[in-house]
């Protein structure tokens, strides 16, 4: 019995559509959220470089522009484009500097919450034994408890302060990196390079840090990213019920907080801040989603 | 569970060891135990001594091991593919023992990583510095592993199933590296295997292992000419050989044994085709019968050795 196989040849297509072709393999392939991130890089510019951008100064108040609708509506100005609130404050500069607010505290718990959850995860995943037990259980019992009500329990002990708030978060939020790293850190641990390093004569601290953490950082990154959108969302929270930062230092919860009152009839008080905050989370949530997806298999295939 | 219960030997400078046997039979924990990796907390090393320039290094500290592991005795593991970290180059993880135990840096530490890429034939070792694990073939990355675990010229290398991953023209090239290297360097070897044709090419001597215990060693010649305990001959027997038409291969029957329930026997006595009454009631103690020939068999006589 004999098989035969002729070649085929593949039809060559004209330059002009082969190259709009790889273009849209281009951007396929990469399927950037371009949405997600332009509306987060938008916020992080907004938030760092709010103070100068800011049209009006958010604590101004003006009683003769009370209740001023966006300018599109029939009373409304160009010079309070989204509209004032019942204190004659431009929304819109509150908005651009409550924005500074929401990224001091999400990156700031982020990024120590991130880290201590990276420590704990290296020293159990990697020493084991009764740290690895102690430090779950401790975990164990972070994640047990219910998120928003002990927040709101520990803001109302301890003051409402952007700095309380802050600390607050990052008690709640170092666990969930731990136990997912954790996991990462003991994936990580099977691969013989680490037992060479170990036979090379390299320290534990020196494994943990040098070859081990690397190895999970693109986890790191990814759980920082879906985390902001939940410690903004919190933070928005505990501000609404007064117990974040404390006004009249403008922070989205708060916005909309004040805006209740009004919402028949100046719904834009807070609809501005929770449009801001809606948009910010979810982008959050799609870029976090799509690193997930985009990093790891990429990186197990090694 | 004993998973090594007593194995002793003697390795001379310049020499190499064969540690052959099943899987599972204690020869790859027993070299983890020369350079205390035994995994813990599952294991413990109970019992023994390892000495080792004139002290016993179960009774050294943590950090003086460290010291020890890399530069005095080292290890290559069975897989190239995750030998290496994949997020650093090539020329990062050769450095890395010179780091932690020449202290080096800069151009000489470069010079060091050249110099090492070139004894294991790397070829082109400036550009391959820069490279990453994933561009290298399974061959050329242990070699590579070599080149780490040799950087700081210990005194002993530990293989465990070098090329066991390899393909089999890859594997005699790595041996043939292995075997230069030593030469030159007056390097000791254990190469622990489950392949004769490795321990004939190149080992001095072979211990062959059974259940935790070593049940035969001699000088590799003197093992093929005479494979006196069952065991050994068993193994022999069932190597195919080429050149002879054979319509079954010869195997071992039955299974090894579960370490958990061992008898005060022989522990290779329920498949042994030549087991007495004695061998199933206690374990043969150890024998030289010729010059370097130790054997742990009922089957034979001869001086008794005190371990």
């Amino acid at each position: 019995m004999s098989i035969s196989v002729q070649s085929t040849a593949v039809d060559g297509t004209s330059r002009q559509e082969s190259g709009a072709r790889l273009w849209a393999m281009v951007l396929h392939a990469r399927e950037l959220p371009l949405f997600s991130i332009g509306l987060l890089l938008l916020f992080v510019i907004t938030g760092i470089f709010g103070d100068f951008i800011s049209p009006h100064d958010p604590l101004r108040t003006n009683l003769r522009a009370v209740l001023l609708p966006p300018f599109w509506e029939e009373t409304g100005t160009a010079t309070y484009l989204l509209g004032t609130d019942h204190l004659g404050r431009d929304i819109l500069s509150r908005l651009i500097c409550g924005a500074g607010v929401s990224i001091e505290v999400g990156f700031s718990v982020i990024i120590v919450a991130g880290l201590l959850g990276t420590l704990v995860a290296l020293l159990s995943g990697y020493i084991g034994g009764r740290i690895d037990a102690a430090l779950m259980r401790l975990c164990d019992i972070v994640l047990s408890m219910p998120y928003l009500m002990v927040a709101i329990v520990l803001a109302a002990v301890l003051g409402p302060s952007k700095e309380n708030i802050i600390i607050i978060l990052i008690v709640l939020g170092w666990a969930s990196y731990a136990r997912v790293l954790r996991g990462e850190v003991l994936r990580v641990k099977e691969g013989d390079f680490i037992r060479l390093a170990v036979i090379a004569g390299a320290s534990p601290v020196r494994i943990m840090f040098r070859h081990i953490f690397p190895n999970i950082v693109n986890t790191l990154i990814i759980l920082a990213t879906l985390q902001l959108g939940m410690v903004i969302i919190t933070e928005a929270s505990l501000s609404f019920l007064g117990l974040g930062v404390p006004v009249p230092e403008p922070a989205w919860g708060s916005m909309c907080a004040e805006g209740r009152g009004y919402i028949y009839d100046a719904w834009w008080i807070a609809f501005w801040p929770g449009v801001a905050i809606m948009l910010v989370v979810l982008s959050c949530n799609f870029l976090g989603d799509w690193l997930r997806i985009r990093l790891d298999p990429k990186f197990r295939q090694i | 569970m004993k998973a090594v219960d007593g194995v002793s030997y003697e390795l001379g400078e310049g020499e190499t060891l064969g540690l052959v046997g099943e899987s599972g039979c204690g020869k790859s924990i027993s070299c983890f135990s020369i350079i205390r990796l035994v995994p813990a907390p599952a294991g413990v090393i109970v019992g023994g001594e390892i000495l080792f320039g004139g002290s016993d290094l179960l009774l050294k500290s943590e950090e003086e091991m460290d010291r020890i592991r890399g530069a005095e005795i080292s290890m290559i593991l069975q897989d190239p593919m995750t030998s290496l970290n994949p997020l650093f180059t090539i020329g990062d993880q050769v450095a890395e023992p010179l780091q932690i135990h020449q202290k080096l840096k800069g151009e000489g530490l470069r010079e060091k990583v050249r110099e090492m890429l070139n004894l294991v034939r790397i070829p082109s070792p400036e550009v391959r510095m820069k490279e990453y694990p994933h561009q290298m073939s399974g061959g050329m990355r242990q070699r590579i592993v070599g080149g780490m675990v040799l950087a700081c010229r210990p005194k002993i290398l530990i293989a465990d199933e070098p090329t066991t991953s390899l393909d089999v023209t890859i594997q005699a090239q790595f041996l043939r590296l292995l075997k230069e290297i030593q030469h030159t360097s007056n390097l000791s070897m254990i190469i622990v295997t489950h392949d004769f044709g490795i321990v004939a090419k190149a080992c001095d001597r072979v211990a062959v292992m059974y259940a935790g215990k070593i049940v035969e060693m001699a000088g590799t010649v003197e093992l093929f000419d005479n494979p006196e305990h069952p065991y050994t001959a068993a193994l022999m027997k069932s190597l195919p050989k080429a050149g002879m038409r054979q319509n079954r291969l010869y195997a071992i029957e039955g299974q090894p044994p579960d370490l958990r329930t061992l008898d005060s026997g022989c522990s290779f006595a329920p498949r042994c085709p030549r087991a007495m009454e004695i061998c199933r009631k206690e374990y043969p103690p150890r024998v030289e019968i010729n010059d370097g020939h130790t054997l742990s068999c009922w089957l034979r006589k001869g001086e008794v050795l005190n371990d």
